[in-house]
């Protein structure tokens, strides 16, 4: 770098950058340090911020609670990794015939998977509401997985082929050359290239999954409602109580946050198609 | 799929099969407020007395009136209780979605039902629903304020009389309105007051070939003497008060009025809460001389879907809590001014609970609603502040949204009522009546 | 002989996904189409019967349909123009160096993991709550009065959680294109004296440009559906102040029980949103090439 930056530069951009980050992530601090106050605390003018006596009861209300917390906490995993492996089985196949056998009509039929992605959920809500009730399937994990696993199936399949495309080709060549068999190039050669790949759609899915917001609010009730609609139904029965509505969303979002912030960089490169790296 | 969960379910109710009764697990959707809320947490009693689980959807009015209907209207089967209302209740009786209650048992006494819930809601003469409270509106006010002022109001009084107590009891300078009402638009907000009040104005939504009749002199005399009342006495901002905002004013001392639901009467007379709780009295909602009050008629009750598979166990819970014996294990446990009001008369036989300050206008007020003739002139329809028909609640709500826009000064009462008239004809004549 | 083989293996593989999405594309818009036609309020199975374009023209003529198209446009552009234009200043601030840069990072891109109902609900409560939120304890606090968020301003105060949870996406992909930047580059125009403002212009923005097209991309086909947000706070309203085309079409079907008219908003969506997404490639396509 011929450019240095000096250390009082670096301070000040320091003391701007952090002021700003701060100022964006308040709300999940806040949330964060809300979820340890009693109610009275919660509402408290002037507001606490650390000066409070720290305890662990809002979280056990909830976990305690009749609101079945890990009933929820378990529909979430469920559907997320189900509706996840579900998708990859379609999706992986296709992209690699996609990035390996390209045809003339590849890229207008991503475009067109993509396109699918465009007609709003409300739209078909009415058909596929009656759909589950036919087949018995309202309000059932089942139902979410394979809507789910459609909804986010263009999202994977077109992130999974840019990862595939990426596999040098020759590589594949070289190994026939030595006399590899089909299934050795697969197992020995192409698995373990593609293996980063599918690890970060399966959890762009998994996220994605985790977040959906429509339909497992509309056609959950009891036996398979997510934390999502835990979060909506939990609310109006809590929604003046800050303190436990805190310790709730901490326990919603902790999961998929950290798992995000584990793998952002394989997020950009699967999120915009590899367009950005 | 649900026959093994409901065979595991069953498995695990020690106490059901040791009684030799086949336990059951029921699903119950049911609104968020403080009566329903309270009821979870005695399900307990009803396990330990019949064997059978229960398992709560709890939800927010709207919401919840949303799950059910779809749910029903589609044979959905989620639920196997359903909390609805006075609205609800004869229309969904008349497409055959909800199980009879007539043959309830002898000890649950079904005529002790308050006549008035009752006729409300049945259809045809069957009961549907079993109200689990009721609720009616009436005056509330301060007495301190009126006693300033050299008022007394009478315990029927007439629109008149609230229009000069508003007037004098508002003191602008110390925070103090006259009268509070409900401006938020929804069916169940604004639309619930106006709709009542229009009926003691001699208003009505129809005509009896269901012509819209928001075009009639009643009608604009109704919404011009309540944008009178609230532009001059009422608190600003009204436009989006409802139930809630009116009761944390009028708890603050900052209405010398307050017409709206009954139940509000333990909320203003608990001092824990209420900084006005010693001086508040109670009116009859106010009349024009024509007969019908300006108040409402509203239960919340539990209603059993035709083709559910536990009904049994879904009348076995229904039975329990809309009993006599769920009223006293509440009042045994939290008072008698906490059990569930409205629905029984003989609740309000009871001397314990005739020493409940608002127990006795509460009573009157709900008698003399009529849901099978809330009008003065003829109507085809069933319901106080409501018409009993499917396409009300979404007419209402943008009817509402007029009348609150109105309210706001952002319309004149002209401009309101010719749009409440385009948007009910319009939607009527969709709905093809 | 191999090349066939493998072409045929190819498209076997590439079935069964084309396949579950034209089934998942074609069945439930075949069935919206065919409801639209017909008048259904499933509170009435009476007076299900053909009905022909009715369903549309009664939507189209409520008033409520052109407000829900305004505030669908200004969702979708206000969330855009927002998360790109703060996305791409906190990428260039991001990029300088500072300490803590590992966690001032995770922080900043952090809300784009929040569950959108959880976002929502952490704001209309704990923030824009006009008794007990943050922002009404802070006004008190020096005796101003309360703002009232979803009263007042309700489309905006959607368009702020929204933009909160998007801003974070765009930072997170146009922070990364910065740091494949050409510093040296940067470095031979800053030397020629080429000014700040000039190099961001002239260097850094065609650098950006692909990144910012997809960034669009994404965020339409998520924003035009914006719903969850809607739910948990203002319920589309006061009035339609704050009813995009979803919410109305859901108010139509599930609060009106109006199936077939709620069919007919549903194709009326589809047409929107492919309209929008022609527009979109029409003027960005360019910038996706190569």
């Amino acid at each position: 770098m011929a450019r240095s930056t000096t250390t009082k530069q670096k301070i000040g951009w320091t003391i701007i950058v952090w002021t700003i980050a701060l100022a964006i992530f308040f709300p999940v601090i806040w949330t964060f340090l809300t979820s340890f106050k009693t109610e009275g605390e919660a509402i408290a003018n002037p507001p606490v911020f650390f000066n409070f006596d720290w305890n662990l009861d809002n979280y056990k209300i909830i976990l305690a609670g009749e609101a079945n917390y890990p009933k929820s906490l378990m529909n979430s995993i469920i559907i997320a990794l189900g509706s996840t492996l579900l998708g990859l089985v379609f999706a992986v196949p296709a992209a690699w015939s996609m990035a390996f056998q390209p045809g003339r009509w590849t890229k207008d039929i991503l475009m067109a998977m993509l396109g699918t992605k465009m007609m709003p959920a409300v739209g078909v809500l009415m058909p596929i509401y009656l759909f589950l009730v036919w087949i018995d399937l309202l309000d059932s994990r089942i139902a979410l997985v394979v809507i789910l696993m459609m909804m986010n199936l263009p999202i994977i399949i077109w992130m999974l082929y840019t990862y595939f495309k990426e596999i040098p080709k020759d590589i594949l060549e070289a190994s026939r050359m030595d006399g590899a068999s089909l299934r050795g190039e697969i197992l020995y050669v192409l698995v373990p290239m593609a293996i980063p790949g599918i690890a970060s759609t399966m959890l762009l899915n998994i996220i994605l999954a985790w977040n959906e917001a429509f339909w497992t609010i509309i056609l959950t009730t009891t036996s398979a409602k997510p934390l999502s609609a835990f979060m909506v139904e939990f609310s109006t029965k809590q929604g003046l109580f800050y303190a436990q509505l805190s310790a709730a969303s901490v326990m919603a979002i902790a999961p998929i946050l950290i798992m995000g912030w584990f793998s952002q960089k394989q997020l950009v490169s699967g999120l915009t198609f590899g367009a950005v790296k | 799929m649900k026959i093994t969960k409901g065979a595991l379910m069953g498995a695990t109710a020690f106490a059901a099969i040791a009684a030799g009764m086949n336990a059951e697990t029921i699903t119950i959707a049911t609104v968020n407020n403080g009566d329903m809320v309270r009821m979870q947490g005695y399900a307990d009693d009803f396990t330990a007395k019949t064997g059978h689980e229960v398992e709560w959807v709890t939800l927010e009015e709207n919401v919840l009136r949303e799950k059910v209907t779809t749910d029903i209207a589609t044979k959905g089967g989620q639920f196997d209780i359903m909390t609805i209302g006075m609205y609800e209740a004869p229309i969904w009786a008349k497409n055959d979605w909800l199980v009879s209650l007539d043959d309830m048992s002898a000890e649950y006494d079904i005529n002790d039902i308050l006549p008035a819930m009752r006729g409300g809601l049945s259809y045809e003469g069957s009961l549907y629903a079993a109200p689990f409270y009721g609720e009616s509106s009436m005056i509330m006010y301060r007495t301190d304020l009126m006693e300033a002022a050299g008022l007394e109001m009478p315990s029927a009084p007439t629109w008149d009389d609230v229009k000069m107590a508003a007037e004098a009891m508002t003191d602008e300078e110390n925070g103090v309105y006259g009268v509070c009402l409900r401006g938020k638009a929804g069916w169940g907000e604004n639309m619930a007051f106006l709709t009542a009040m229009s009926n003691s104005f001699g208003a009505r939504w129809f005509d009896e070939d269901w012509n819209a009749q928001f075009d009639s002199e009643e009608w604009a005399s109704t919404l011009n003497f309540y944008l009178d009342l609230m532009n001059n006495y009422g608190p600003p901002g009204a436009s989006s008060n409802g139930f809630t905002e009116n009761l944390a004013l009028f708890q603050q001392g900052k209405c010398g009025m307050w017409i709206d639901a009954t139940v509000a009467a333990s909320f203003v007379t608990n001092p824990d809460d209420s900084t006005v709780a010693d001086s508040v009295g109670f009116a009859l909602a106010a009349d024009n001389g024509l007969g019908p009050r300006g108040n409402w008629l509203w239960a919340w009750a539990l209603a059993i879907p035709a083709g559910t598979e536990k009904e049994a166990a879904a009348k076995e819970f229904v039975e329990w809590a809309t009993s006599k014996e769920y009223i006293e294990l509440v009042a045994a446990n939290e008072g008698w001014a906490n059990v569930p009001p409205g629905a029984r008369t003989s609740l309000y036989e009871n001397p314990e609970y005739q020493k409940v300050p608002f127990a006795k206008m509460t009573l009157e007020s709900i008698n003399s609603a009529d849901p099978l003739k809330p009008t003065v002139d003829p109507v085809p329809y069933q319901g106080v502040q409501f018409v009993a028909i499917p396409e009300f609640s979404g007419i209402a709500t943008s009817v509402g949204q007029e009348f609150a826009a109105a309210l706001a000064g952002d319309k004149t009462a002209e401009e309101a009522l010719a749009a409440a008239q385009a948007i009910t004809t319009r939607e009527m004549e969709k709905a093809g009546y | 002989m191999a090349t066939d083989h493998s072409k045929r293996l190819a498209r076997w593989m590439l079935a069964p996904s084309v396949v579950a999405l034209l089934i998942w594309m074609i069945v439930p818009l075949a069935a919206t189409i065919y409801y639209s036609l017909f008048r259904y309020n499933i509170q009435r199975p009476d007076t299900f019967e053909f009905w022909g374009f009715k369903n549309y023209s009664y939507f189209v003529t409520d008033p409520a349909f052109w407000i829900s198209l305004m505030n669908t446009s200004l969702i979708v552009f206000g969330v855009i123009i927002i998360s790109i234009v703060g996305g791409t200043l906190l990428g260039i601030l991001m990029n300088k160096e500072f300490y803590g840069r590992g966690i001032a990072r995770l922080m900043v891109i952090g809300p784009f993991f929040i569950m959108p109902s959880v976002a929502a609900l952490i704001w209309k409560h704990m923030f824009m709550n006009s008794e007990n939120g943050l922002f009404a304890i802070m006004s008190k606090l020096v005796g101003a009065e309360p703002i009232l968020f979803l009263n007042d301003y309700p489309l905006a105060s959607i368009i702020v959680i929204v933009a909160w949870q998007w801003l974070a996406f765009a930072t997170l992909i146009l922070l990364t294109a910065l740091q494949s930047l050409d510093q040296e580059q940067m470095e031979a125009a800053e030397m020629d004296g080429a000014s700040a403002l000039s190099r961001f212009r002239y260097l850094t923005v065609p650098h950006l440009m692909r990144p910012i097209t997809i960034i669009i991309l994404i965020e339409t086909i998520f924003l035009l559906a914006i719903f969850a947000e809607i739910f948990v706070t203002t319920s589309g309203g006061p009035g339609n102040a704050s009813t995009n085309l979803p919410w109305i079409i859901y108010k139509v079907g599930r609060q009106s029980f109006d199936a077939g008219g709620a069919a007919a908003g549903g194709i009326i969506a589809v047409v929107f949103a492919n309209i929008f997404a022609i527009i979109l490639m029409k003027v960005l396509g360019k910038n996706l090439d190569g």
